[in-house]
């Protein structure tokens, strides 16, 4: 009762659903990029945007351009997978992660911290200069991964808009940052360009949550609002891939509003902090 | 009326909304039959006290809305601040924080247009006071659907341009004062257990 499957039977989709599901298969047999199990609300939003921005009547239409246009594929990916984040977003967050995470973390004499769907690379800056902050950076190595690589090339280059750099300012500031913003960017052409050092122990690379392995053990994954973009069944691979990189008792953390609580893989992992979304795999020994 | 038996009803409301829904929720039974949805405008940097404001006031559940949480009647699920939050067509909720829509996350129109993909003709939707235009298209969306749309009236909302503007794009929208539409809600507990 009151589930939408009761009053919409398969047999009900409209022309439209039929079309969405038909552009994404084709994304994934022409290009390998596989977003048939992404939430469908909301990518229903984005492609809405895409097909007007790219003047088709349909998403057949768009199906079209982008099966024969190879040229279409990065901008349309970036529909797909774009990210509006902030450095030091929620700041809590950040802070729930020096005072009560990092504690645990300078007990290890190296450490790997896996920054999953970093994106433009807002949240990978964040941890860095935390690190560096927690005097830990030199003895971590960071992975970014992301599927989209418009985005990496953006975390890699590391130049955000001026105009955000308050916003960023405050955030630090509010997550306990022990330095000032400004000591990591230099200001040239509008633009707020880090520090090149801040990469120096950061490998980019492209990693796909929904079909990649796992590819290190890490003791922390920070993975936000990423995994709200996945269906259920998606958001259970993913979760168990998580399971399967951490280190004993390592540590994951989520968005505000995401949990593992609905997930299959729930029993794996204890509250940390529960009202930051930090996760503990559990010792199963 | 529609037709077909609604199974869910999203709300939307902005400026003056904890006064409106002050009037409509709290006379709903904890088992009402049909689960709700509602964004109201927030600032993002607050965590938000409006769930639990409205489960002091409600026998109806209420509960922030968490990614993927399954759908259950007799609960009002309130968006959190700094997301939208969606319908999935498999019965659960989704967040998203995807750019603002109408400079609001969340916004009702990504409410509406995803419930109104979800349920068809079994969604009812509100627009109550608001000093924007979200929810308009949202409501058209609704009623392009099959579904049952609903406008408080402008005149006696204590900000008129929202429930206006939905009025403006959605002219068939069933215009109704605050206690009619909490009556109307009523009266759908009781059209299900017919």
């Amino acid at each position: 009762m009151g589930s939408p499957v009761d009053s919409r039977p398969s047999m009900d989709k409209s022309t439209e659903d039929i079309e969405l599901e038909l552009l994404l298969d084709a994304i994934y047999r022409k290009y390998s990029y596989d977003f048939r199990h992404y939430a469908m609300a909301s990518i229903r939003r984005r492609l809405k945007q895409a097909r007007e921005r790219f003047g088709c009547a349909t998403y057949s239409a768009l199906q079209d351009r982008v099966l024969h246009d190879e040229a279409v594929l990065p901008s349309l990916l970036s529909y797909l997978t774009v990210q509006v984040s902030e450095m030091f977003r929620d700041p809590s967050y950040f802070r729930a992660l020096r005072e009560e995470v990092i504690p645990h973390l300078r007990t290890y004499p190296s450490l790997k911290v896996w920054v999953a769907g970093c994106s433009s690379g807002e949240e990978l800056y964040s941890l860095v200069i935390l690190f560096r902050e927690e005097q830990l950076e030199n003895r971590t190595l960071f992975y970014a991964t992301d599927i989209n690589p418009d985005a990496l090339a953006k975390a890699e280059a590391g130049v955000y808009e001026l105009s955000r750099i308050p916003l960023f300012t405050e955030n630090h500031r509010k997550a306990g940052g022990k330095s000032s913003l400004s000591d990591y960017y230099t200001a040239a052409y509008g633009g707020a360009v880090f520090d090149k050092s801040l990469r120096e122990r950061v490998v980019f690379s492209d990693h796909s949550l929904v079909s990649d392995a796992a590819f290190a053990e890490m003791q922390l994954i920070s993975c936000r609002n990423v995994l709200i973009y996945f269906v259920r069944d998606m958001q259970d691979r993913a979760f168990g891939l998580f399971k399967e990189s951490l280190g004993p008792k390592g540590f994951l953390g989520l968005g505000a509003k995401e949990t593992v609580r609905f997930s299959q893989h729930a029993n794996a992992f204890t509250d940390f902090n529960r009202s930051e979304r930090i996760y503990r795999k559990r010792d199963l020994q | 009326m529609s037709a077909s038996t609604l199974q869910a009803v999203a709300i939307g409301a902005s400026a003056g909304a904890l006064d409106a829904l002050s009037v409509i929720l709290p006379p709903l039974p904890a088992d009402f039959r049909l689960p709700l949805f509602l964004v109201v405008h927030l600032p993002p940097d607050k965590e938000s006290l409006l769930t639990d404001i409205l489960a002091a006031k409600c026998r109806l559940r209420v509960r922030e809305a968490e990614d993927k949480i399954p759908i259950e009647g007799g609960t009002l699920y309130v968006a959190p601040p700094n997301y939208h939050m969606l319908v999935e067509s498999d019965g659960c909720l989704s967040l998203s924080s995807d750019e603002e829509v109408h400079f609001s996350r969340p916004s009702i129109d990504v409410l509406f247009e995803s419930a109104a993909d979800a349920y068809g003709e079994a969604l009812g939707g509100i627009v109550l006071t608001g000093a924007n235009e979200d929810g308009a298209a949202g409501l058209r969306a609704i009623a392009a659907a099959g579904g049952t749309a609903v406008v408080q009236q402008p005149a006696l909302a204590m900000a008129a341009a929202m429930p206006q503007a939905a009025l403006n794009a959605c002219p068939s929208a069933r215009v109704l004062g605050l206690e009619a539409i909490g009556a109307w809600l009523q009266s759908l507990h009781q059209e299900g257990s017919s």
